[in-house]
């Protein structure tokens, strides 16, 4: 009697273990799931910041804003002749605030737009350019002759009569400052790598590598800062050139933001060059210097595009050292001229549009414009890293 | 038959010419090392030397009333304040999800199925998204999105939610720092013992419970260099705040979270910009650089010696 008790005990016992199992299961499946949907939002970041900045932007890609200053006036009375969606592209207002007025007020907003259509100067009634839609494509990206030039121009000027949107001279400007930087951030940073990862004795290397990162740490605004009272000082006296703020000081202020990011990407892929074929040049009675010349450095080289390519991505979306130090110019190579940039197009004049309007809506398509950039260059700097450690995968 | 062998010494003959080439470049690779140190001996000396002598404790004690640009009066308490409670807020959020990111790609999944591949394609894509595109991401998403969903369902009058606020420039920058915290945590996850973790499933434990007993304790300094790392980034970062939440000038403190906040960072900007007279002020930009600076520095000298130590640690385990 006692021992069968103790069995049907002991089975129970083992039910409700068992039991505890399926739960301690359940819970460890539930929380397991957990922890891959939180994990996706990285995914969705992504996802997310293309899908919004582009949203912004996208009346420009579907040809609904228009920017024209002179537009066919639609007369309040005949408010019913036309579709909302004609009167909402013709007052130049976003849906969702469109959507909170009733006809009223929309006959006011026209009343107010027909009396602006009436101050407008005859002589820009006659302007064939104040009737164009200067966010149309061919616009923004080709030259166009606007009245009272003498030849076809790229020009930004959003804050005009009639605003002129053309992209190019700030895609130049962005191009020019981060050439400059590169020019100047690539060679010193892969040196130091070289130097740090192949060369250096360990003791330096554990010093000098941590110090390096350190210049990571300052952030863009002080080295903007630094840049604006101190360097272009330096630089007007020693190189005498007419404009202190301009794109040759924004580059080099800019090549210490690139320096660190340079350098700790291209020192991991030299470091992870592997020693045994290092060993072997020494054997065969390489110098440490023609060891990592001839060497690492073409087994890395992938990984030092890479970097580059990161650099690269850094600098054309760097922002603050370019507001504070470059000064706006029309386009030009000239790297003693100023330089407008993207980035910091986007952040002096986001503060002063009209929401909704067509100035913030091409601010947005910059953002996209960026983002797309930068995108490539890490996509493919991500592929050159994977095929860099493919190839050494396994060897020490 | 004689095997005839070339000796031909691959490097050249070991000649003087050899020794001085070699030691010529070993030299240039360095001074390349050299004239970064001293790039940042050159800002970090500038900077301090010209900056500690105006920082006294009332500057730092005081909330400006009127006019921030005067001298005499004014001070950076409000922008202590707003960048220390936006770091915060965004350590509070971004951390989290950061830490939870990295063990699931650590510890669940495998390193060849596609989704593990996406995700840690999409931190590193998004750990060079340009700053100023998050700023236009919190706009759109944060504040023309989220927040004014908020504002037409609570029906306010007002925008609350829809407009520029201390947790949507917190949230940005949490998305923004997110690739830190994980690559970080990842980092250290890896350093921990296998031994350890395979003793932990030999006595039963489950994933779960190795997670939490021997992982987590043994990840922590980890966790914490990459929330350093975060916290001194967000700290300095102006681009993706610009549009998202701070304030010119505000005569007070932020009270909720909807409030707009002053920002250390972005007063720096305004200080050396906008300015009406740059040499009279300079006084007041050198005191708020050098507070900056000594903020971001100390977080980042912490996170070194911390991730030496782990370093050193994971050496001596091997």
């Amino acid at each position: 009697m006692s021992k069968k008790f103790s069995q049907t005990e002991a089975s129970i016992q083992s039910v409700t273990e068992r039991r505890g199992v399926y739960f301690r299961k359940v819970k460890e499946r539930i929380i397991e799931s957990l922890m891959y949907t939180i994990s996706l939002s990285v995914i969705a970041a992504i996802f997310c910041i293309f899908l919004f900045v582009g949203k912004e932007a996208l009346p420009i890609f579907t040809g609904k804003t228009n920017s024209a200053l002179v537009q066919d006036p639609i007369k309040p009375e005949d408010i019913d002749k036309y579709s909302p969606e004609q009167i909402r592209i013709y007052l130049g207002l976003p849906k969702s605030k469109f959507k909170k007025l009733d006809k009223e007020t929309l006959i006011a907003l026209l009343e107010v737009k027909m009396e602006a259509f009436k101050e407008i100067p005859e002589n820009f009634k006659n302007d064939k350019d104040a009737r164009v839609n200067t966010t149309q494509w061919k616009y923004l990206i080709f030259p166009h002759q606007w009245t009272g030039y003498d030849k076809p121009v790229y020009i930004w000027q959003p804050v005009s009569n009639i605003p002129k949107y053309n992209i190019m001279p700030l895609i130049v400007g962005s191009l020019k400052v981060t050439l400059i930087g590169l020019l100047f951030a690539v060679p010193i940073s892969v040196g130091a790598a070289i130097y740090v990862s192949q060369l250096a004795k360990p003791a330096i290397r554990e010093t000098l590598k941590p110090a390096i990162e350190l210049l990571a740490g300052i952030p863009s605004v002080v080295i903007g800062f630094f840049a604006l009272l101190v360097m272009a000082s330096w630089f007007q006296s020693v190189f005498k050139y007419e404009i202190r703020l301009n794109a040759f000081v924004a580059g080099i202020a800019m090549s210490f933001a690139l320096i660190p990011i340079i350098f700790s990407i291209a020192e991991d892929a030299l470091y992870a060059v592997p020693r045994s074929i290092i060993n072997g040049a020494y054997a065969l009675g390489a110098s440490k210097w023609q060891a990592a010349w001839q060497i690492a450095v073409p087994a890395a080289f992938t990984g030092i595009l890479a970097a580059i390519l990161l650099g690269f991505g850094r600098a054309i979306g760097e922002t603050m050292i370019v507001l504070m130090v470059t000064s706006a110019s029309e386009m030009t190579w000239n790297i003693f001229q100023g330089a407008r940039t993207i980035t910091a197009t986007i952040a002096a004049e986001m503060a002063e549009v009209v929401f909704g309007g067509p100035h913030y809506r091409i601010l947005f398509l910059l953002g996209t414009l960026l983002f797309g950039f930068t995108f490539i260059a890490n996509i493919v700097a991500q592929v050159a890293i994977g095929k860099f450690k493919e190839k050494f995968e396994g060897l020490k | 038959m004689d095997i005839k062998i070339n000796y031909r010494p691959v490097w050249g003959l070991k000649t003087k010419k050899f020794y001085i080439s070699s030691h010529f470049f070993t030299a240039l690779t360095a001074i390349c090392g050299l004239i970064i140190l001293f790039i940042l001996f050159l800002i970090l000396s500038h900077i301090f030397i010209n900056g500690f002598k105006h920082i006294s404790w009332r500057f730092l004690t005081t909330i400006p009333q009127t006019d921030f640009f005067n001298v005499e009066t004014t001070g950076i308490l409000p922008h202590i304040v707003g960048t220390t409670l936006k770091v915060f807020i965004m350590t509070i959020f971004g951390v989290p999800v950061g830490v939870i990111t990295a063990i699931y790609l650590s510890e669940y999944s495998s390193n060849t199925s596609k989704t593990t591949r996406i995700i840690r394609s999409a931190v590193n894509n998004l750990a060079g998204v340009p700053s100023i595109v998050f700023g236009l991401f919190g706009l759109g998403f944060f504040i023309n999105f989220i927040g004014q969903n908020i504002d037409e369902l609570m029906k306010y009058q007002e925008p609350v939610w829809g407009k520029p606020a201390l947790i949507w420039a917190s949230l940005t920058l949490a998305v923004m720092t997110l690739p830190v915290v994980i690559v970080s945590t990842e980092e250290a996850i890896r350093a921990t013992p296998p031994g350890e973790r395979e003793a932990s499933y030999a006595l039963g434990a489950t994933k779960l419970q190795t997670i939490f007993n021997i992982i987590l304790p043994r990840a922590f300094p980890g966790i914490l260099t990459g929330t350093i790392l975060a916290v001194s980034r967000a700290a300095g970062e102006v681009a993706p705040i610009l549009f998202t939440g701070v304030a010119y000038f505000m005569a007070d403190l932020p009270h909720k979270l909807t409030d707009q906040f002053l920002d250390l960072g972005f007063h720096v900007f305004v200080l050396s910009t906008q300015s009406p007279n740059i040499e009279k002020t300079k006084p007041i930009l050198y005191a708020t650089v050098a507070v900056l600076v000594v903020l971001t520095f100390t977080l980042n000298l912490a996170a070194i010696f911390i991730r030496a130590r782990i370093r050193r640690k994971q050496r001596a385990s091997e």
